[in-house]
């Protein structure tokens, strides 16, 4: 590597964090200008402001934030085990996959909201099944779609060596297949990761238990605390987040592990 | 075979197809594929199949190593069914592609077979580098594949195929991706390690030189429906030299193989 080379290099690199923090900045100055020159904080808070309640009711937002993060949680674990199991099957067996492709379909295209009112009733007013189903449908689709996908992505020459090996099934299962589809399960686990924190907050809207990140934006928004009502939209950003970071921690733990 | 005695086991064929016949699809749409196969490879014998695409040299291949089962006729390797041969890691086996896998290192993807049939650990990898040293990869054996030119990756598929010390090599157009330097190269080194193996090779190409240069014996197919049409020999002895590309008889065996290939005298290939 040339010197020019090197130099260009750690440019980048420091570019590559310093560009997100440059927008970031930005934002916020863009937001804090806005909120000054509109005079109405009532509608667009000033960002010192959004901060104190953050820190001052931490303890609600908190509760909140641990409500709808636990039904994602459970909703992603329902999604993925059935995404897998199911597209496992779908992959053995051809019939499986045409009668599932049908209400896979419907299920992709289902809109939360219509759902939501359905299972809040099924389950009762209290009960947080209704939401984690609404999260595990969400999480569902693309986990399914994807390890279909990858469980089919072995080559006709890998799948021909192995018959000439005389591999067994479980053999060529875990030496082919299931190396080939990981990188799919993880792009569908990324996916429905945020998938799941959307729809398990969104879900808050249409009733159910009057709690949950979900249920307090529209609460506070509407009865004019739009400062909190904020906090608990950035506590909402940052559960994203952590389960697109988590998600993304463990696909670099696994791939790495690989050559098992 | 059943009643064969000991001196006639010892001189049982590496390969023996007697009226092989393969079709694919339905009875009205039938395609014939291969038609009236009679071939005997002696053990230890290097015989390539060459012919125009569709000939079904190929397909001819996959029924040696049972990936796909004759509509008609016998099949043995060694005395065996393809099936049995299967199991039993009769062949070792390679394809045009080179079938790495991508998240295996070079050791890891030759030590497979070895590993799909249980050899302890420390043995396999004893000898995955032995092999990674014979076909010249000794500096690469902890590279992942795609770290690899092609020339490089088909080796790593060469040496898995010669990982369990098949008495029977089987390869469809290794090389078949391979610029013509490379693989004139490894056309010598396959011609090395094949002496010292010992092993009897069935080799797919459609270059008549890299089969003559290789091979004892030529076996020249032509399509619709695909079928054996001349057998060439080509005795250049155990040993080849590169040098042996350079010498007339080699041009006068090219020249026999064209001539057998199109079923024309020479002049057309003058001509040209």
């Amino acid at each position: 590597m040339t010197l020019q080379q090197a130099e260009r290099g750690t440019g980048t690199a420091a570019l590559r964090i310093v560009a997100p923090v440059v927008v970031g900045v930005l934002l916020v100055a863009l937001w804090w200008l806005l909120s000054a020159n509109q005079g109405r904080t009532a509608l667009i808070p000033t960002p010192p402001m959004v901060w104190t309640e953050l820190v001052e009711r931490g303890d609600v937002v908190l509760k909140a934030t641990w409500i709808t993060a636990f039904n994602a949680l459970v909703g992603l674990g329902i999604g993925t085990v059935l995404g897998i199991a199911l597209a496992g099957l779908a992959a053995w067996l051809r019939v499986l996959d045409w009668m599932a492709a049908p209400v896979v379909a419907a299920i992709a295209v289902v809109p939360i909201v219509a759902l939501t009112p359905i299972f809040n009733t099924m389950f009762g007013a209290s009960s947080q099944y209704g939401r984690q189903l609404i999260a595990g449908i969400a999480a569902f689709v693309p986990v399914f779609i994807n390890v279909l996908r990858g469980l089919r992505q072995a080559r006709p020459v890998q799948r021909d060596l192995f018959a000439a090996l005389a591999a067994s099934g479980g053999q060529t299962f875990r030496r082919l297949t299931l190396p080939t589809a990981l990188p799919y399960l993880f792009t569908g686990l990324t996916m429905a990761s945020s998938l799941a924190v959307i729809s398990a907050l969104v879900a808050e809207y249409f009733g159910g238990p009057s709690n949950g990140l979900g249920t307090a934006i529209a609460t506070y928004a509407k009865s004019g605390k739009t400062a909190l009502a904020w906090a608990h939209v950035a506590a909402a950003i940052a559960v994203g987040l952590v389960f697109f970071l988590v998600t993304a921690l463990i696909e670099r733990i696994v791939t790495r592990r690989i050559p098992i | 075979m059943r009643f064969e005695t000991k001196e006639a086991l010892a001189a049982v064929p590496a390969v023996r197809a007697v009226g092989v016949e393969k079709t694919f699809g339905k009875r009205a749409k039938a395609v014939g594929a291969l038609s009236g196969i009679d071939l005997e490879i002696a053990a230890g014998e290097f015989v390539s199949l060459i012919g125009p695409s569709g000939c079904g040299k190929s397909t001819l291949m996959r029924l040696l190593a049972d990936l796909d089962q004759p509509t008609a006729g016998t099949v043995e390797i060694y005395g065996r069914t393809p099936r049995q041969a299967r199991l039993g890691q009769e062949y070792g086996i390679a394809f045009q592609q080179a079938g790495l896998l991508p998240w295996r290192t070079v050791v890891q993807n030759i030590a497979l077979p070895l590993e799909l049939h249980g050899v302890s650990y420390a043995e396999r990898a004893e000898r995955a580098q032995r092999l990674a040293e014979m076909v010249g990869l000794a500096d690469f054996m902890d590279r992942p594949p795609d770290q690899l030119s092609g020339g490089m990756q088909q080796r790593v598929a060469i040496a898995r195929a010669l990982a369990e010390q098949p008495r029977l090599l089987l390869m469809d157009e290794p090389f078949g991706a391979l610029d013509e330097m490379t693989r004139e190269r490894m056309q010598g080194e396959l011609a090395r390690i094949v002496g010292q193996s010992g092993a009897a090779v069935v080799f797919v190409t459609h270059s008549i030189p890299e089969a003559v240069f290789l091979s004892d014996r030529v076996v020249v197919m032509s399509p619709r429906p695909g079928r054996i049409t001349a057998v060439v020999d080509t005795p250049f002895g155990r040993d080849r030299p590169e040098t042996l590309r350079e010498e007339p008889a080699f041009f006068a065996k090219v020249t026999e193989v064209r001539e057998a290939l199109h079923g024309v005298p020479v002049e057309r290939a003058n001509e040209r």
